[in-house]
């Protein structure tokens, strides 16, 4: 009897324990990185597009909608609720009557319309209005024709009706920091650059150019305990030989990890634990181009995927910092087809393709290049004797990656390599093959097919959830039969956490990209 | 007045160096491909592109945007950066200081234990001093200056714990040390080795002959004779040294997260920001003559025979 009892206060204790090391705990400082460049581009969110803003803008500001890592989907963030009228293209938000910008104002309806008129402002060319476009009226402001969103209607303070042009989910086009919510009379001036005011969790505190950002706990967030932390500082650490040390040292909680790296962090012990791994929404592939005569042929581009060894150069080069592409669409996005099998491995088949295609002696092309590790001129250099073997010779075009993005647009190429986002709206992504997508836009490739229209058109009017995916991956099937591209690898973004960080988000969208609020650190963390 | 004339010749000599400078700088960023859109995003969005370049001016002519900056530049007035949207002027000032501090501290490593160790190797030539002087000098001279940031990261971050491995603080010694000594270990060398030449050189030469067969005691010859004749040509390497390590900085700035002006300069250029490129580079140029027309004028100071007409 006695025994039992002390199994079960034993039992107790321990669950007791391990739930007290599950509960957040309030204070300290998170140390988070900024891994893409020397300095942060501005302060002013609704100016840059660029990954590294986002990260500290995720902590300082709030939008419409947010990605929830959990749910795969974005959901409402300053609003309650939507009500959906209008045959799907009116959304009436009822929005929070307890979201706070950091001066202690509270936000309204009023300070929605003047953030997303201020995006639209046509002469300031501001990138979120990509995003603010879907709503009726906003092209016209866009151009100078009207003053404001005809589609953005205040019903009451906190009641906002939003007219669209499409019927498309709103939380894609609002969920990231471009279409931050601003205060309507703070936003308007000079000094907001130099101390920018949000709703977000945190609130300013010190911007050293090309060093740091420091933001504190913004103690009337609209959610209940959160954030935890007292403090949050984003460092800019550009150099990954630099993020590793500094990792090691334990003066930074979150380091992004390049495939080198990758394989040393999970070689050592003591670090291996310390990944947090996920399939990011970028597809990387080699775009061919159609109007290069041999490309114009299915059968030649399908030939390229079975002659590239594409596993081997994902385990070798990019040393499995990588998922193998089957079709576009990455397997984090909801329309991602499981069954689906990537081109094997078949030179005789992509012999064979060549011949009844008319090339039975191969042909040359031009490939145009970055130098990016993962997805530039390593990748082309390995590909080049693999397409030699049945007779394809490649000419490398080595460019820089500024360069490679404006050849991408322009046309300019026979062929490229490139990443390119492919979710996490997965319409959206396939949208880009459309033939209604101008090349700039993002239909690289120029791919025309009616076959394919057809689906996603419909694909888009459909208000079942079930029927639209099931359109979505009918049309991912198609790509990867029509093969524009050579599939090849999806990323695998990669980032090591120390041990005492908690409540990191496996974001698809971008894994640097955490909701602040969510973060905790435990007593061991070494920051004051 | 002789002094004044030299140096009003010597600023005016400046304005074609400048000009040249400018001129270069934007013809080169006129021809080459991408442009700040292009590198906003992998999928920025085409009207925004089209917006994006007719506000800032990018579809005028080159001839036009030349005579538009050279127009402002008179002024005083260096642009508005294209990625920040703030004046080019407020961002350089942020990143001034902590590049100054960089570069001086550099400098000062550099002179401390260069021109001390050139001094003692070549008052015993071919000795063991000597060798491992030149040891020094070499290796410092051939390290590349990431590999030994990092080497310094590991052993006096990592291993030891007495510095902070990156980052700027609060600006203070123990975040400077570890950046500003990667920096300075290659003009130190280079020191050391010209200081050793020069030393070397006006041991062997007439005066200091003279000096001792006058009976001049040798800490006397050294200290007034050899110090202050090798000293024209330790200030002349500065000079250009100077230059050198604001080129350098660029990669320890980078490495180390430092905020100066290198790696505004390198984020500038990678993402076309122009205005920035340019107004970097014409401050970097600036300082460079800046600090030689200094030079120069100390040349008088410690050598009254360099006359300034």
């Amino acid at each position: 009897m006695f025994r039992m009892l002390a199994i079960v206060a034993g039992l107790g204790l321990a669950l007791a324990g391990s739930a007290e090391a599950q509960t957040p705990r309030k204070g300290g400082t998170i140390r988070m990185t900024a891994p893409y460049g020397s300095s942060f581009t501005s302060l002013d969110i609704h100016t840059t597009q660029r990954a590294q803003d986002e990260i500290y803008a995720k902590a300082l500001h709030r939008s419409l909608y947010i990605w929830n890592s959990a749910e795969g989907k974005p959901v409402l963030e300053l609003a309650k609720e939507d009500v959906v009228s209008g045959g799907g293209l009116v959304h009436t938000f009822k929005l929070r009557d307890d979201a706070y910008f950091h001066n202690g104002r509270k936000m309204t309806a009023d300070d929605i319309i003047w953030s997303f008129n201020r995006i639209m402002d046509g002469t300031k060319a501001y990138p979120g209005a990509r995003y603010v476009r879907i709503i009726e009226g906003a092209a016209a402001v866009e151009k100078g024709q009207a003053k404001e969103i005809s589609g953005l209607k205040k019903i009451d303070d906190f009641t906002l009706e939003m007219k669209l042009t499409e019927k498309v989910d709103p939380g894609f086009y609002f969920f990231t920091a471009l279409t931050s919510i601003y205060p309507a009379d703070e936003g308007a001036k000079e000094s907001f650059i130099q101390h920018p005011i949000g709703l977000g969790p945190f609130k300013f505190v010190e911007h050293v150019p090309g060093s740091r950002i420091v933001l504190e706990r913004w103690d009337r967030f609209y959610k209940p305990g959160k954030p935890y932390a007292d403090k949050l500082i984003v460092s800019i650490m550009g150099e990954a030989a630099a993020r590793d040390v500094a990792f090691r040292n334990k003066e930074i909680d979150t380091s992004v990890l390049g495939p080198a790296q990758y394989v040393a962090y999970q070689a050592d012990p003591n670090l291996k634990g310390t990944l947090v791994e996920v399939a990011e929404v970028f597809t990387r592939y080699m775009g061919m181009n159609p109007a290069f005569k041999p490309f114009a042929d299915k059968r030649v581009r399908q030939a390229i995927n079975y002659a590239i060894d594409t596993d081997l150069i994902i385990n070798k080069l990019v040393k499995g910092k990588a998922y193998r592409a089957t079709s576009w669409l990455p397997l984090t996005s909801p329309a991602y087809d499981k069954a689906m099998k990537s081109y094997p491995y078949d030179p005789a088949r992509a012999k064979q393709l060549l011949t009844e295609a008319g090339y039975p002696s191969g042909f040359e092309f031009e490939w145009t290049t970055s130098q990016n590790e993962s997805w530039g001129l390593p990748i082309v250099s390995a590909v080049i004797p693999m397409l030699d073997k049945v007779g394809i010779k490649v000419k490398v075009k080595q460019v820089e990656t500024a360069v490679l993005a404006e050849v991408v647009r322009t046309g300019d190429y026979q062929a490229f390599i490139y990443s390119q986002q492919s979710g996490p709206d997965p319409l959206a992504a396939l949208k880009c093959f459309h033939s209604s997508t101008p090349q700039p836009a993002c239909n690289y490739m120029n791919f025309k097919n009616a076959d394919f229209d057809k689906i996603l058109d419909e694909a888009g009017q459909t208000d079942d959830a079930a029927k639209r995916n099931q359109l979505l991956q009918k049309a991912n099937a198609l790509l990867y039969e029509e093969a524009p591209v050579w599939f090849f690898n999806y990323n695998k973004a990669v980032m090591a956490v120390q041990p005492w960080l908690h409540g990191v988000q496996k974001n698809p969208t971008e894994l640097t990209h955490q909701n602040a609020e969510e973060l905790w650190v435990d007593e061991t963390s070494p920051a004051k | 007045m002789p002094m004044l004339s030299f140096l009003i010749r010597r600023l005016l000599q400046t304005i074609p160096t400048v000009l040249a400078v400018v001129l270069l700088v934007f013809v080169l960023f006129s021809v080459v491909p991408g442009s700040i859109a292009s590198t906003m995003s992998d999928d920025v969005d085409p009207q925004v592109e089209l917006r994006l370049k007719q506000q800032l001016g990018l579809n005028d002519p080159v001839y036009v945007r030349f005579g538009k900056y050279i127009a402002r530049l008179a002024t005083g007035d260096f642009g508005t950066s294209f990625r920040t949207r703030e004046p080019v002027t407020s961002m350089i000032a942020k990143r001034a200081w902590p590049t100054l501090q960089l570069i001086f501290t550099s400098m000062a490593f550099a002179v401390l234990v260069g021109v001390p160790l050139g001094f003692i190797a070549a008052l015993r030539p071919g000795g063991f001093v000597d060798s491992a002087a030149m040891f020094v000098a070499v290796s410092g001279l051939s390290i590349a200056k990431f590999w030994l940031g990092l080497v310094l990261m590991y052993l006096f971050a990592l291993k030891l714990g007495w510095l902070p491995s990156f980052g700027y603080g609060d600006g203070s010694l123990k975040y400077l040390l570890l950046p500003a000594v990667t920096l300075g270990v290659s003009p130190m060398a280079l020191l050391a080795r010209t200081t050793r030449a020069a030393v070397l050189e006006i041991m062997t030469a007439d005066f200091v002959r003279t000096a001792r067969s006058k009976g001049m005691s040798e800490t006397r010859v050294v200290k007034w004779h050899v110090m202050r004749n090798a000293l024209v040509i330790i200030l002349t390497t500065m000079g250009l040294q100077f230059g050198a390590l604001m080129g350098q900085a660029v990669v320890v700035e980078k490495l180390f997260s430092w905020p100066g002006i290198g790696s505004l300069l390198v984020d500038s250029v990678l993402q076309r920001d122009i205005p920035a490129v340019q107004g970097s580079i014409l401050i970097v140029v600036l300082a460079f003559l800046a600090i030689n027309l200094l030079i120069d004028v100390l040349y008088g100071v410690i050598d009254p025979r360099i006359r300034y007409a």
